[in-house]
């Protein structure tokens, strides 16, 4: 726990890459396998699922340092974050710990998992008296499933491919699946990542890294110049839905998300469909929900992941299918060294004699990403603009000489074996602050989580909305037939640490109430709000829910009466979703 | 109330029956100064009574104004008030005011630093006189980390660990930039560290406030002046102390590759310390912890206690919880200090 804390420690306060990798290798070198076995784990984004619910955590930590819950909450509130709160108001540790990270996770941490919460509170108690400071916070987000460094598992990767000189391309193929949630980090695991430079035969449900799509920051006038012609590229659209990995190997299927979590019992119709294929074969796809032959919203697929139990109801509401649009393995080779427009015809090829199996239901359930078409970029760019209405994000561009490469890669060549999204613009909204909250973690203390309103209708002039903000101001409720704000959105990403540090000072000096961590604020700000989706929502207020909300801007040119009304929403709702609902999935 | 030694009013705090001020924030005619940190000592007053070892700093602050100063524990009466200073071991001259009239005696703490953690005579601040309890009925006590989750380590395990960085940074040809207040916090850097590991220099703004130091006797090392320097390997093992202001500056690209680092009890979070983009945090605080206030409190024996700059409301109900009679004054101190919280952060530069 010593070394594994040290290591945290050096990750945690170093900005450098290099400074990162180093400290990697060094903990790597001095680490016992079976200890640097669960490192591996939890730096590559593992998470055992929490042993302990924090309530008890709470109380024990209340109880042992002697304070009431008002106290401990007035701490979690500055500290901003729970694992570092209970750290710190605890007593000095009475006697110190040299027990390795696998005997603390495997002996003391799984085994809390069940017992009876003064147990659990009795045990947890006696460790916090064996560690310091930093080692109670790390054991806190162990013990509650949130670990997290600032380390990429492609940096991980390096350092122990750097440490062992072993390709790193392989210690990353080897590493497909080392944070599932059914797989126990051993010595013996750990040494296979580094164990020899030849590629040996993985392990047969093994997947492959996930080739990472970037956002194309691109003007429309610059494409013809910096992507060359459109026949260069393949040009597909762009799904909502879950990246998936699809692997037929030995007669089995396996299912892996882009986390690379192992997913197939969550999808059995897609496993179903996938036993047609023939063995050695690989593809990269997205499920999506499908119905009535169409694409349905992510909400919908949501719902289905949010779920438990996947019964015949599930099943039935939210049926999935696969859009495949990569094949990685094919007759047990692996194809990712074959140019783009080779592997694309070899999908085509594979799903064809799949569907000469599988009848209808290629169909309906199973099919190829179909290529958008345009003769130059103008034509495609008017295609995207269709895409809110086909229930697509934009298109995607892949060179057709690339090949499928690892992770995401920076890339100066615009044309160079990347894959770019086109996303189309988000909706937007000028809507106006209300409440504001405290961050978390690095934002702790900063009001960087925001509350936005728009009108309940459009304000008269000026002069009725200052009437209307003054009131506010002046705490008196509103009429319900009189001109209000009403909440309909939260954000808390998008701007700058300048901004925030402006914000944050403007929420400190109009702040009008405080509701424990929640400060109800003058309306001055108007923000212009981005988001990727609008539905309705019996949930909130407004009767409105956002998709991925995040600040676009703050728009000091606009005076508050301008800012958006809840008739604004509405004709972004017509807008999505038409006056039908879905919309066909496939390009006509 | 009425008979209360110690009062709120727009000014400042203000005692009815001396006619004077404590640490007031707008101008006033009498003004007793508990120390020299620009939030506590302003400005524009008439006249000015503080302890006799803040003169060098507050005259180095405040130019020539009409001091009148008091040795600890000596007092003047004043309109029946029999006034004197006791140290409060936040910086050099700081002073907690007691205040007799009546049979009743009060004290005002000003900014008081005090370890919580023992009594150990190597907790205390080296580089000023240490806190000395002062028995009263009433005490006005700050709260800058008045939260349990501010505790100071050893202030021995604290100097190890800025040596140990400042000794790492040398052996790979680095200087080491350390940010802290340049009155108080620079001067327990400068004295704290382990001067062996190689040369020291600081910003221009510290030296004037070094001098006021060494003046009063205390043994602050020698160091030239970042800009004075022109031979620049001289900073591949050095340590630079400077304000925080200087974080980013042009004024840093003399040193070329080096690490940086703050000293601040606010360091004692991860979420401060990532917000600072530096590379390290120390936690060095002029101003008690949680048990360090707890200890002070209740060194006083006072049954009532008035809470002020800092975790107001937090401690006024802890302490009620504990039995003391406890209440709040609003005041405007904390806003030139470094040891402010980081949200309001953009005054922390000001100076």
């Amino acid at each position: 726990m010593k070394l594994f804390a040290q290591l945290f420690a050096e990750l945690d306060r170093s900005t450098a890459t290099l400074a990162k990798i180093d400290a990697l290798k060094r903990y790597f070198a001095a680490a016992a396998p079976r200890d640097a076995a669960w490192a591996v784990y939890f730096l590559a984004g593992g998470k055992p699922r929490q042993v302990v619910p924090n309530a008890v955590l709470w109380a024990a930590a209340c109880r042992r340092a002697g304070i009431d819950d008002w106290l401990f909450d007035a701490c979690y509130q500055a500290v901003g974050d729970f694992a570092e709160t209970v750290a710190h108001v605890l007593p000095p540790p009475v006697r110190r710990s040299d027990l390795g990270l696998a005997e603390w996770v495997e002996e003391r941490l799984l085994t809390l998992r069940g017992l009876a919460p003064a147990e659990q509170a009795a045990r947890i108690t006696s460790y916090w008296n064996e560690l310091d400071t930093a080692e109670r916070f790390l054991l806190n987000k162990l013990i509650g499933g949130e670990f997290r460094v600032g380390v990429s598992k492609l940096l991980v990767q390096r350092a122990l491919a750097e440490g062992a000189g072993v390709d790193g391309k392989l210690v990353a193929q080897r590493m497909m699946g080392y944070t599932d949630k059914h797989a126990v980090p051993t010595a013996e695991r750990f040494a296979l990542l580094t164990a020899s430079s030849e590629p040996g035969p993985l392990d047969v449900g093994q997947p492959y890294p996930f080739f990472l799509a970037h956002q194309l920051e691109l003007a429309e006038s610059e494409f013809a110049a910096k992507l060359g012609a459109p026949s260069q590229w393949l040009v597909e659209w762009k799904y909502d839905g879950i990246r998936a990995q699809l692997v037929k190997r030995s007669r089995e299927v396996w299912i892996w998300s882009r986390g690379e979590d192992l997913v197939s019992e969550r999808f059995p119709e897609v496993v179903e469909l996938a036993r047609a294929l023939p063995d050695g074969t690989v593809l990269d796809g997205e499920i999506v929900v499908w119905k009535n032959g169409r694409v349905a919203p992510f909400a919908l697929l949501q719902q289905r992941i949010g779920r438990k139990v996947l019964t015949k109801k599930v099943l039935a509401d939210a049926p999935v299918g696969y859009i495949a649009y990569d094949v990685l393995e094919w007759q047990g080779v692996d194809v990712r060294e074959r140019p783009q427009h080779e592997r694309r015809a070899l999908l085509e090829t594979v799903l064809g004699e799949a569907g000469a199996a599988l009848g209808d239901d290629l169909e309906t359930a199973f099919r190829i990403s179909p290529i958008a078409r345009g003769d130059d970029w103008q034509s495609l760019a008017s295609l995207r603009r269709e895409s809110r209405e086909r229930g697509v994000e934009g298109l995607m561009l892949k060179h057709r000489d690339a090949r499928y490469g690892t992770g995401r890669r920076k890339q100066d060549d615009l044309a160079a074996g990347t894959w770019w999204k086109w996303k189309i613009d988000p909706l937007t909204v000028d809507c106006v602050l209300v409440y504001a909250q405290a961050g978390h973690g690095r934002r702790a203390s900063v009001y960087t989580d925001y509350t936005f309103a728009v009108w309940n209708r459009r304000p008269r002039d000026a002069a009725e909305a200052d009437a209307a903000l003054d009131a506010i101001a002046r705490r008196e409720p509103a009429d319900a037939q009189a001109l209000q704000l009403v909440p309909f959105a939260k954000a808390y990403s998008g701007l700058t640490d300048e901004e925030f540090r402006v914000v944050d000072k403007v929420v400190r000096q109009t702040t009008l109430e405080k509701f424990g961590p929640v400060r109800s604020v003058r309306p001055t700000m108007v923000f212009e709000l981005g988001f990727e989706g609008i539905n309705r929502s019996a949930r909130h207020r407004s009767g409105i829910a956002v998709r991925f909300p995040r600040m676009l801007r703050i728009r000091d040119d606009k005076p508050l009466h301008e800012a958006d009304t809840l008739a604004d929403l509405e004709a972004l709702l017509a807008l999505q979703h038409g006056s039908k609902g879905a919309v066909p999935a496939t390009p006509p | 109330m009425t008979d209360d030694l110690v009062v709120q009013r727009k000014e400042g705090l203000y005692c009815p029956p001396g006619d004077f001020y404590i640490d007031p924030w707008r101008p006033v005619d009498r003004a007793v100064i508990t120390h020299a940190h620009g939030d506590h000592s302003r400005r524009g007053n008439a006249r000015y009574l503080a302890a006799a070892p803040a003169e060098g700093v507050l005259r180095t602050r405040l130019g020539d104004i009409d001091l009148q100063t008091l040795p600890y524990g000596e007092s003047v009466d004043h309109f029946g008030v029999r006034l004197s200073l006791h140290p409060a071991g936040h910086v050099l001259g700081s002073a907690q005011v007691r205040l007799e009239h009546a049979g009743r005696v009060w004290v005002a703490s000003g900014d008081y630093y005090v370890a919580g953690s023992s009594a150990d005579p190597r907790e205390d601040n080296q580089t000023c006189a240490p806190f000395e309890p002062v028995r009263c009925h009433c005490f006005i006590t700050e709260s800058t980390f008045g939260l349990p989750i501010y505790r100071w380590r050893p202030q021995a395990e604290l100097f190890a660990e800025i040596d140990a960085w400042w000794r790492a940074n040398a052996e790979a040809g680095r200087a080491s930039l350390l940010l802290g207040y340049a009155f108080g916090k620079a001067q327990r850097i400068l004295k704290g560290v382990d001067r062996s590991i190689g040369p020291i220099a600081v910003h221009g703004a510290i030296e004037p406030l070094n001098r006021a130091y060494r003046a009063a006797g205390i043994d602050i090392p020698e160091t030239p002046i970042a800009t004075e320097i022109g031979d620049k390997s001289f900073f591949r093992r050095a340590l630079v102390v400077a304000p925080p202001s200087a974080q980013g500056s042009t004024w840093t690209r003399r040193f070329g590759d080096h690490g940086d680092a703050f000293a601040s009890g606010w360091m004692q979070l991860r979420g401060a310390r990532r917000r600072r983009s530096i590379d390290r945090g120390f936690v060095l605080s002029d101003h008690a912890d949680w048990p360090g206030l707890q200890r002070a409190i209740a060194a006083t024996g006072a049954e009532r206690v008035i809470v002020t700059h800092g975790y107001e409301a937090v401690m006024v109900r802890w302490l009620t919880e504990q039995g003391f009679e406890a209440s709040a004054f609003a005041t405007e101190y904390g806003q030139d200090d470094d040891e402010l919280p980081e949200a309001t952060g953009a005054v922390v530069d000001a100076q």
